[in-house]
C-alpha cells in the first residue's frame, strides 16, 4: 500500500469545503429569476377534500402562482409508485393504492401535500399558503399497523381491503412447524422495532427549472441517486422524457436512505416551473422533514425459535406486521421482505425457517429504507431471541452462538442467500477479548457496591450489501437493475477524471475512489477527480444506498481501469518497442519490466491524444467505461458487545463500553470506515435508547415533530467505541470489499437491549429504552 | 416568522413607552422561547422591545448575603459570577446547566422568569430562595409571582427589573433532563436557612408549574439529610404526564432529585 493508495487513512479531500462552509448544496443554488415555493399541507391524518379556495391567497403580495392537484391530473402527471412488485402468498399482486403528488380527493397523513404556492419570497409564499382555504371533511385515522388490520378500522385505500398491502411468505412452513413440534425447547418472544425519523443534517430541497426555449427541465435535488430519479420521473411520472430532464444532486448532507426516493416536491416544483414560467425552489424545514421524509423500521413480530436437546437451532418461525404508512414509497415493499426476511438465518445454520410478512397502510408518512433497511430489523429479532434463549436454556450467550455458527462457506441458507465468506468465531473472539468479557462478573459486583446495576450484551450480526445480481433481483420483483457504472477519463496531461454512478452524500467517495486510482496507476490522488451526481456529466448509474458504492461502484471503476491500463500498455509497448506483456504501470511510470526503459504516465496519456505515433489501427484518446453487475450480494458480519450501567433510582442507562468487531473484507480507507462505523453505532444507540416517532393514536398528529420531542443521540450520550476489523475478503468482487455503511446501525441495537435487560433482570423492554421505561421495567421485575 | 419591528430600548422608561406605543408589542429579553415561537409562526407580535441593552437591568450585586441580579443578566453571567458563587453557588450551578453556550449567552434571568415555562430552571430557585421579583411598578414575592403554566402576576406593560434574595446557608439544584429537549423533566431546588427553615421547590413536574413540597420541607427541617426523604411519597396526581414521562415516573424523580440536591448541598 502506498501513502495514498488502498489501505491508507488518507484525510478526506472533500472535507476542506465542508468544514469551511464552501460546500454547494441544493439550497445554495440560485439562478436568475428564481422564486420560492411553500407547500400547503394537510393538518389532518385522514380527510376528504371538499373544496380548495385560493381566491384570497391569489391576491396576496408577491404571489406568482398557486397550483393544486386537479391541474396536475389534467396535465397527466403520474401517480407516485412503488418500484418493487411483491406478490402475496395466494399469488395476487400487492394492493397498491393511488398516491398523487398533490392530493385532490383524500389526504392520508398529516403533511400530505395539497397545493404549492410560488411567490417572490419564501415569506410571501408562506403567507399565501396560510390563506389557502381547504375545506376538509375529517375522517377517522389509524396509525398503528396491528390495529389497522383489525375489523372496523378506518380504510385508507379502496385497492387495499382491511389496509392489507400484501401477505407474503418465505421459507418452508411445514418443515418449520415440524421442527417446533419436535423441539426440546422453544423460545417465544414478541418484538417491536420502533419507528425512526432519518434526520439527515441537510433537509430535503429541490430547485425546478423549466427552459421554454428548449422545452427542457433541470432539477437540482437532494438525491442519493439522481439517475434513478430521472428515470422514474420520466418513465412513470410523465414529467419529461429523459433527454429533456437533467437531474443534479450536488453536495448532499446525509441521506441514510431517506433521499433515495422521489418525493412529491421534486415532481411538483418541476411542473410548477413550467406552469408559472419561473424557476421554483423549495427547501424543507425541520418540522416539515419530520412530517414528510420517509420514516424507517416500524415492525411488530412474533418469533418462535426451536432448539434440540443439544441447544442447536432446528427451526425459526417469524410472523411480522410492517407499517408502510399512507402510501407505498419507492422501495417500501422490498424492505420488510427481501431485505429483511432473507437475513433471518443470521450467522447461524438453521435447517428450517419460515417467515410471514404482512404490510399495512396507516395514516402516517410512508415508511421505506433507513440505514440498514430490513437488516436491522432481522438482526434485532434474531439477536434478542438468541439472548432470550440463552437465558432460558441457562447457557452462556457466547456459547449458544458458537454452537450454531455457520462454519463452512459457501453456505446456502433456506432463505435465498448464499453466504460466500466469513469467520464469525473470529469476530466473536476479538469482541470478547476487547470487552474483557470474562472480567464482567467482577465489574458487575463492583458496580453493585455503588448501587448500580451492570449488564452486558452481545449481538452477532450479518447483513447483505451490494444487492445483486440484476437478473436475480429482477426475478424477485425489482423494477430496476442493481449494477453500477464508471468511466475513467485520462486527460492529455495524465490527470484523471472518474465519472461514477455512485453518489457521495457523506461517504467520502472523492477520497476513496481516488485512492483506488492512485493505487492502480501510482499517481497522486490530487491528480484524480471524482465526478458524480449530474445526469448530464455522468453515464447512467444506480446511486448510493445499501452500502453498495465500494463493492459495486468501485468494482465498476476497476473494470474501467483495466481497460485504460490495457490501452496504455499497448501505447507504451509501441513507443518503447517492447512486448505489451512486459509493460508494468507503477509509481506513475509505465515501464518495460526488467529494463531501464520507462515513460512517465503523462507522456503515455499525451501520446494517446496527440495520436502522432499510435499502434496501427488504434483510436486516439484514453477514456474507457464499464458497467459492473455483481454475481452475488456481499455479506459483512461481526460481533458487537455493549456493557451498561443502570441507575435503579432513575432508570438512566450509561454505556460503559461499546465494542465493535467487524468483517468488512478488504478496506480502502480505515479512517473513513471507522467514521462509518461510529456514525452507524450512534444511530443504533439512538434507536435503542432515545429515538422514537410518536403519532397520537387517536388523531394521527405527529407528536415528535421537532427536536423538543424527538431525541437524537448527542456526543455526551455516546462512549468511545472500541473497534477492530477481521478480514475474510469477499470472493465475488475484484477488490474483496463487503461494505461498511450500515453495519453499525444493524449490529448495535440488540447488543444494547441485551445489556440493559441483563442489567435489570427483566426481558420485557421495548426500544427506545428510555429512563422511564427502564425504571418501570426494573420495578416490575422486583 | 411574520414581519415584526425591532426596538432596542435604552432605559426602562423608554421600553415602557415603546411597548405602549406598539400595536401588539412584546418585551424581548433573550428570546430563547419567544423567537423560536415566532419562527414557528405561533406568535406574531407587531413589535419587539429588546431589554437586554438597558444598563440598569444588567449586572449582579452582592452585599453581605443580600443578592440582586438585574433582569437582563445572562445565564452565563450568573453562572460565572465570583461574587455570587461565594454566597450562593447553587444558583450559579443552575445557570451553568441551562441550555447550551449559545442559550446561556443570550437568555436572561428576567426573560426566563417572566416566561414561566413549566420546564424552566429559574422558577424553582426563586421559589426555594424566597426571592423577590422587582418590577418597574412593585415588588412581588416569588410565591405570588408564578401563577400557572406560562402565567405570572405581571400586569400588561409591567416588566421585571431585578431578582433579589438573601443567600441561604445551604442550597443545591438537581435536574433530570428531558432526553429530547434537555429542559428539566424534573428539577428540584433545595435551600436551607440558618434558622433551620427549609424550602423545596420543584420545576418541570407540576401540572400547574413550579411548586413547593411541604412534606419534604418538614422532613428536611427536622433532619437535613437525603435519608430524611426516604419515607416521603410524592403524589403523582398533581404532576404532568407526557410521552417522555408519566406522572408516576415524575413523582419518583421529584424524590430522587430532592435527595440528590440535599446530598449536593450538605
Amino acid at each position: 500500500m502506498g501513502v495514498e493508495g488502498i489501505g491508507a487513512s488518507v484525510a478526506r479531500k472533500e472535507d476542506k469545503r465542508f468544514l469551511t462552509g464552501k460546500g454547494r448544496y441544493t439550497d445554495d443554488m440560485s439562478v436568475p429569476g428564481m422564486k420560492y415555493a411553500f407547500f400547503v399541507r394537510s393538518p389532518y391524518a385522514h380527510a376528504r377534500i371538499k373544496n380548495i379556495d385560493m381566491s384570497a391567497a391569489k391576491d396576496m403580495p408577491g404571489v406568482i402562482g398557486i397550483l393544486e392537484g386537479k391541474q396536475l391530473q389534467v396535465d397527466a402527471i403520474g401517480n407516485i409508485i412503488c418500484g418493487w412488485m411483491i406478490h402475496s402468498k395466494d399469488g395476487s399482486p400487492m394492493n397498491m393504492g393511488v398516491w398523487r403528488p398533490l392530493a385532490h380527493e383524500t389526504v392520508r397523513y398529516v403533511g400530505d401535500a395539497v397545493a404549492i404556492v410560488v411567490a417572490e419570497s419564501l415569506g410571501e409564499a408562506r403567507d399565501a399558503a396560510e390563506a389557502v382555504v381547504v375545506d376538509y371533511e375529517v375522517l377517522p385515522a389509524v396509525t398503528e399497523a396491528v390495529k389497522a388490520l383489525e375489523p372496523g378500522q378506518p380504510q385508507l385505500h379502496p385497492e387495499a381491503p382491511n389496509n392489507l398491502i400484501f401477505d407474503w411468505q418465505i421459507g418452508d412452513g411445514a418443515a418449520t412447524e415440524k421442527a417446533i413440534a419436535e423441539a426440546a425447547h422453544v423460545t417465544e418472544i414478541t418484538l417491536r422495532n420502533n419507528r425512526l425519523a432519518p434526520n439527515p443534517m441537510e433537509p430535503r430541497a429541490t430547485l425546478g427549472i423549466y427552459d421554454s426555449a428548449e422545452d427542457h427541465y433541470t432539477c437540482y435535488t437532494t438525491s442519493q441517486n439522481p439517475h434513478v430519479a430521472r428515470l422514474v420521473m420520466s418513465a412513470f411520472y410523465n414529467v419529461a422524457p429523459e433527454n429533456k430532464l437533467r437531474v443534479i444532486a450536488p453536495d448532499v448532507g446525509g441521506g441514510f436512505g431517506s433521499k433515495i426516493y422521489i418525493y412529491p416536491e421534486e415532481i411538483v416544483c418541476l411542473w410548477a416551473s413550467k406552469k408559472t414560467g419561473v424557476p421554483v425552489k423549495w427547501t424543507c424545514d425541520r418540522t416539515e422533514a419530520f412530517l414528510t421524509d420517509a420514516h424507517g423500521r416500524d415492525h411488530v413480530s412474533t418469533v418462535k425459535m426451536a432448539f434440540d436437546k443439544d441447544n442447536r437451532i432446528i427451526g425459526l418461525k417469524v410472523d411480522t406486521i410492517a407499517n408502510l404508512g399512507a402510501y407505498m414509497s419507492l422501495f417500501s415493499s422490498a424492505v420488510p421482505t427481501y431485505l429483511y426476511a432473507t437475513l433471518l438465518s443470521g450467522q447461524y445454520a438453521i435447517p428450517a425457517i419460515h417467515a410471514n410478512v404482512r404490510t399495512v397502510y396507516t395514516n402516517t408518512v410512508p415508511v421505506d429504507a433507513y440505514r440498514g433497511a430490513g437488516r436491522p430489523e432481522a438482526t434485532y429479532l434474531l439477536e434478542r431471541t438468541m439472548e432470550t434463549a440463552a437465558r432460558e436454556l441457562g447457557v452462556s450467550p457466547a456459547e449458544l452462538r458458537r454452537q450454531n455458527f455457520v462454519r463452512t462457506f459457501p453456505y446456502q441458507t433456506p432463505l435465498i442467500m448464499n453466504y460466500d465468506a466469513g469467520d464469525y468465531e473470529a469476530s466473536l473472539e476479538a469482541a470478547m477479548a476487547s470487552a474483557d468479557w470474562n472480567g464482567f462478573a467482577a465489574r458487575k459486583a463492583e458496580a453493585a457496591r455503588h448501587g448500580k446495576k451492570r449488564g452486558i450484551g452481545m449481538s452477532c450480526y450479518i447483513e447483505a450489501c451490494g444487492i445483486a445480481p440484476s437478473a436475480a433481483v429482477g426475478s424477485l420483483g425489482a423494477g430496476v437493475g442493481l449494477w453500477e457504472s464508471a468511466e475513467v477519463r485520462v486527460n492529455a496531461v495524465g490527470t484523471i477524471e472518474v465519472m461514477t454512478g455512485s453518489h457521495s452524500h457523506g461517504q467520502g467517495h472523492e477520497t476513496t475512489f481516488a485512492q483506488l486510482v492512485a493505487d492502480r496507476l501510482g499517481v497522486p490522488i490530487d491528480s484524480v477527480n471524482i465526478v458524480h451526481g449530474d445526469t448530464d456529466k455522468v453515464q447512467m448509474g444506480m446511486g448510493t444506498y445499501g452500502s453498495r458504492s465500494g463493492a459495486v461502484g468501485m468494482s465498476a471503476v476497476v473494470k474501467a481501469l483495466d481497460k485504460v491500463e490495457a490501452k496504455a500498455k499497448k501505447i507504451a509497448a509501441h513507443l518503447m518497442e517492447a512486448d505489451e506483456s512486459d509493460i508494468v504501470i507503477e509509481n506513475g511510470e509505465v515501464k518495460v519490466a526488467g529494463t531501464d526503459k520507462t515513460l512517465p504516465w503523462f507522456q503515455v496519456a499525451l501520446a494517446a491524444y496527440t495520436a502522432h505515433n499510435l499502434p496501427a489501427g488504434m483510436e486516439p484518446g484514453l477514456k474507457e467505461g464499464a458497467f459492473y453487475d455483481p454475481s452475488n450480494f456481499t455479506f459483512p458480519a461481526g460481533c458487537y458487545i455493549c456493557e451498561v450501567e443502570v441507575d435503579p433510582e432513575t432508570g438512566v442507562t450509561d454505556i460503559i463500553q461499546f465494542v465493535a468487531a467487524d468483517d468488512f473484507g478488504n478496506i480502502i480507507n480505515p479512517m473513513i470506515v471507522e467514521g462509518q462505523v461510529h456514525g452507524g453505532i450512534a444511530q443504533g444507540i439512538g434507536q435503542a435508547l432515545l429515538e422514537n416517532v410518536h403519532y397520537d393514536p387517536q388523531n394521527g398528529q405527529l407528536i415528535t415533530a421537532s427536536y423538543m420531542d424527538y431525541a437524537m443521540p448527542r456526543a455526551d450520550d455516546l462512549p468511545s467505541f472500541k473497534l477492530s476489523h477481521q478480514n475474510t475478503p469477499c470472493p465475488s468482487n475484484p477488490l474483496g470489499i463487503k461494505g461498511c455503511g450500515e453495519a453499525g446501525a444493524i449490529g448495535s441495537p440488540p447488543a444494547l437491549m441485551n445489556a440493559i435487560t441483563d442489567a435489570i433482570g427483566n426481558n420485557n423492554l421495548t426500544m427506545p429504552a428510555t429512563p422511564q421505561k427502564v425504571w418501570a421495567a426494573l420495578n416490575a421485575a422486583n | 416568522m411574520y414581519a415584526t419591528n425591532y426596538h432596542r430600548a435604552s432605559s426602562v422608561q423608554d421600553a415602557v413607552k415603546l411597548k405602549s406605543g406598539a400595536d401588539e408589542g412584546k418585551y424581548l429579553s433573550g428570546g430563547m422561547t419567544l423567537i423560536a415561537t415566532m419562527k414557528q409562526r405561533l406568535a406574531s407580535p407587531s413589535d419587539l422591545v429588546d431589554l437586554r441593552h438597558i444598563p440598569d437591568l444588567k449586572g449582579i450585586s452582592v452585599n453581605g448575603k443580600s443578592v440582586r441580579i438585574g433582569a437582563a443578566t445572562t445565564h452565563f453571567d450568573v453562572a460565572s459570577s465570583a461574587d455570587l458563587k461565594a454566597v450562593c453557588p447553587a444558583i450559579c450551578d443552575l445557570a451553568h446547566h441551562i441550555g447550551d453556550p449559545h442559550v446561556r449567552h443570550m437568555g436572561t434571568i428576567g426573560g426566563s422568569v417572566a416566561n414561566n415555562d413549566p420546564a424552566a430552571d429559574y422558577p424553582s430557585a426563586l421559589l426555594a430562595l424566597d426571592a423577590i421579583v422587582v418590577t418597574n411598578a412593585r415588588e412581588i414575592k416569588a410565591a405570588d409571582f408564578f401563577t400557572g403554566l406560562f402565567e405570572t402576576a405581571l400586569e400588561d406593560g409591567e416588566m421585571i427589573v431585578a431578582i433579589t434574595f438573601d443567600a441561604p446557608a445551604k442550597a443545591a439544584y438537581a435536574k433530570f433532563r428531558n432526553p429530547a429537549s434537555r429542559y428539566a423533566m424534573t428539577g428540584v431546588f433545595v435551600a436551607r436557612r440558618d434558622n433551620g427553615d427549609v424550602r423545596v421547590a420543584v420545576t418541570g413536574a407540576g401540572a400547574d408549574g413550579v411548586f413547593r413540597h411541604s412534606g419534604m420541607e418538614a422532613a428536611l427541617a427536622a433532619n437535613w439529610s437525603p435519608d430524611a426523604l426516604a419515607a416521603i411519597t410524592v403524589d403523582p396526581s398533581d404532576l404532568m404526564a407526557d410521552i417522555h414521562a408519566s406522572s408516576e415516573y415524575r413523582a419518583n424523580l421529584v424524590k430522587v432529585m430532592a435527595k440528590r440536591a440535599v446530598a449536593a448541598a450538605s
